[in-house]
Parts: structure tokens; C-alpha cells; sequence
């Protein structure tokens, strides 16, 4: 699936991901292949994300993500 | 016919005036660049925003949707001025503050009269306008373009927010100049609070979204952020803006000066010419008296 995280400054990470754990308001959880359409706001936590290369690992201060089709947007206040 | 010398030292002075606005044109230009780079940089952000804003207001009531959405009495009205720090720019700043007065004079004549609209100036230019007044300015941020990050621009929006919904006022305004290219900067003023609530668009396919924690919170904490953008966009607007603006200007400036050096070379070389004319007069003159003896 694809990923997308954005800030106000610049975009952080696009590219292709296998998994990725966001820290949701309502706690934290991780979104796979064929997740469902889901709209979540997030705390101040660390974002996980899993690639075919490797695991990278992004502080985020607040936020929304939205997964949609197996694209996931995380707009994110700093990453 | 004026000296040689003299136009000699006002070919040199407008030349080294020329490499000056030259060299400010050209460093105009290369931010200029930078500015345009952060627009389109914040615009997918804006946009996404706007985008899941609309997704979860499609099926949630966002008319009731907190303390920044509603409409009171406008009583007390603040008014964002977005200038820039540095002058040299044409009439980048000066149009933003004509803005400003033609609203204190009439859309908002009344309430100013009694000392109700306040400014809140960005950039150096409004706030060493406005200081001139005390009954209606309320302090600067004239930081920001130190570093300009979105960061700093969310405190002012939160500084803001926290105001309005205190009730210190009733209604926000930002005034900046909208980039549209180097040579155009359009003027606007849009309203920030309360903020208009997102249409939600009915072509837009409705998806069956899981809300976390839920539809309302969501709106409630994602709205604060549409308004901390909103502002962020003004300012980069008016950054990018205030570089085009003075890249005209001092692109103005240079042709100018190449014009007025033109002219004076002109001047310079009739001069020395008449000079040499007088010289050899003279000599000839000389030459014929002594011959004659």
C-alpha cells in the first residue's frame, strides 16, 4: 500500500509501504494491506513505518491519517 | 553646459547605484524561488486537509462544530497585517496598509471610532505604521521572518484562537498580498474567525469511514488546524509575494538607472567634446596672433 506523510513544510515520506503503526487519540494501531477506510486523529507518538528495505521510525506531533483504498495520508503538525 | 567632473561623479554614483538594485534584484530572485518552493511544498497539506475536513463533515453537522465556528455579534474585531520586515519592494507594503485603513474607514468606521478593531501586525513595515497609533495596535511578530516554519506561525495562530474564543474578539481578518506571479500580488482580506464551516461536496462519493475517536472530535481538533494553515498560507503568500514584488521593483530601478546613465554618457561626451572644441579654438586662436607678428 502507499504511503503518504506530509507536513506543512515539506513531505516527509511517500513511497511504498508494507505496514505502518500510527499512535491513534483512541490508542495505537496498525494499519496493514487492505485496512478499511478509516479516519483517525493522532497524539504526539512515534510513527513505525515498515518498508521492503528496512523499519523507519518518525516522531510526529499530532495529527490526522486517513486510509482509503490502500493509500494511507498522515498529515502530521512536525515529523 | 554642466562639467565635466560633476557628470563624472554622477555617472559613478548612479553606476554603483545600479550595481546595487542590480545585486538586490537578482538576491530577490533567488528567494523568490525559495518562497515559491514552501507554497507548493504546504499545498498538499492544505489540500489533504481540506479534503478529509470535507470527507468527515459530509455526514456530521459542522454548523454547531465549536466555539470557532460560531458567528456573534461582531463587537471587537482583530485584523492580521501581513508586511514585510524590509522595505525597497515598490508598493508591496504600502497597498497592504491602504488596505487596512480603507477598512478602519469604512467597513469598520464605527467600531473603530470606539476603539474596538485592533491590529495585529507581521512584518516591520506595519508595525512601525501602526505603533504610531496605540488605540488599535495590539503588538507585533515581526520574528517570524527569522525563521520562517510553520511551527512559529501555529503559535500566533494559537495565541490568536485562544482570544477569540475568551471573547476578546468577535471577529479575525488577515490582510496580505496573494501571490499570483513576480510582477502580480493581489490584496485580500479573508476572514479567519469565526471560520467558514467546509460545504460538503454531495458529487464526492461517500466512503464508510471508521471515525476514531469519533466524527465530532475529529472536526473539533481537526478545524484549529485548517485555521493554524490558513494563516501559514497568508504568510507564505505575502513572503513570496514581498521577493516578486521587489524583484520588479529593483528590475524597475536597474533599467531606470541604465536610462539615466544613457543620458548622462550623452551629456559627459558633448561636454568633453565642446572642451576639446574650446581647446583647439585656442590654440588656433594662439597660433594665428603669434603668425600676425
Amino acid at each position: 500500500m502507499y504511503l503518504e506523510i506530509i507536513t506543512p513544510d515539506k513531505k516527509v515520506f511517500a513511497g511504498e509501504v508494507s505496514s505502518v503503526h500510527v499512535p491513534g487519540t483512541s490508542g495505537q494501531f496498525q494499519v496493514l494491506n487492505n485496512h478499511a477506510p478509516i479516519i483517525s486523529t493522532l497524539i504526539n507518538g512515534k510513527v513505525k513505518v515498515k518498508t521492503g528495505e528496512g523499519v523507519q521510525m518518525f516522531d510526529v506531533k499530532g495529527g490526522v491519517v486517513e486510509v482509503l483504498k490502500n493509500k494511507v495520508i498522515l498529515l502530521a503538525e512536525s515529523a | 553646459m554642466a562639467n565635466l567632473k560633476e557628470v563624472r561623479l554622477r555617472i559613478a554614483s548612479v553606476n554603483s547605484t545600479q550595481q546595487i538594485t542590480k545585486a538586490m534584484k537578482m538576491v530577490a530572485a533567488a528567494k523568490l524561488r525559495r518562497a515559491q518552493d514552501r507554497i507548493t511544498q504546504m499545498r498538499p497539506y492544505a489540500s489533504k486537509l481540506k479534503e478529509i475536513l470535507q470527507n468527515v463533515a459530509q455526514s456530521v453537522d459542522t454548523s454547531g462544530s465549536g466555539v470557532f465556528a460560531k458567528v456573534r455579534p461582531v463587537n471587537k474585531v482583530l485584523i492580521i497585517t501581513c508586511t514585510s520586515n524590509r522595505g525597497l519592494a515598490g508598493a508591496f507594503n504600502s497597498n497592504i496598509i491602504r488596505a487596512v485603513n480603507r477598512l478602519l474607514a469604512n467597513r469598520y468606521k464605527s467600531l473603530a471610532n470606539e476603539g474596538n478593531v485592533k491590529i495585529l501586525a507581521i512584518g516591520k513595515k506595519a508595525s512601525d505604521f501602526f505603533s504610531k497609533k496605540p488605540a488599535i495596535y495590539a503588538g507585533h511578530h515581526n520574528e517570524i521572518y527569522n525563521n520562517l516554519e510553520f511551527a512559529g506561525v501555529a503559535a500566533i495562530a494559537e495565541e490568536v484562537m485562544a482570544q477569540f474564543a475568551a471573547g476578546e474578539y468577535d471577529e479575525v481578518h488577515v490582510v496580505y498580498n496573494q501571490f499570483k506571479n513576480a510582477a502580480v500580488q493581489h490584496v485580500m482580506v479573508e476572514q479567519m474567525l469565526p471560520i467558514t464551516p467546509p460545504e460538503s461536496t454531495e458529487s464526492k462519493q461517500v466512503n464508510d469511514y471508521i471515525f476514531e475517536p469519533s466524527q465530532e472530535q475529529i472536526v473539533l481538533e481537526l478545524i484549529p488546524k485548517s485555521v493554524k494553515v490558513q494563516l501559514y498560507k497568508a504568510i507564505l503568500d505575502s513572503n513570496a509575494s514581498e521577493h516578486g514584488a521587489r524583484m520588479t521593483a529593483m528590475s524597475k530601478a536597474t533599467d531606470n538607472a541604465g536610462d539615466l546613465l544613457k543620458d548622462l554618457r550623452l551629456q559627459y561626451n558633448k561636454a568633453r567634446q565642446a572642451a576639446i572644441t574650446g581647446e583647439i579654438l585656442e590654440i588656433v586662436a594662439g597660433a594665428e596672433a603669434l603668425k600676425g607678428k
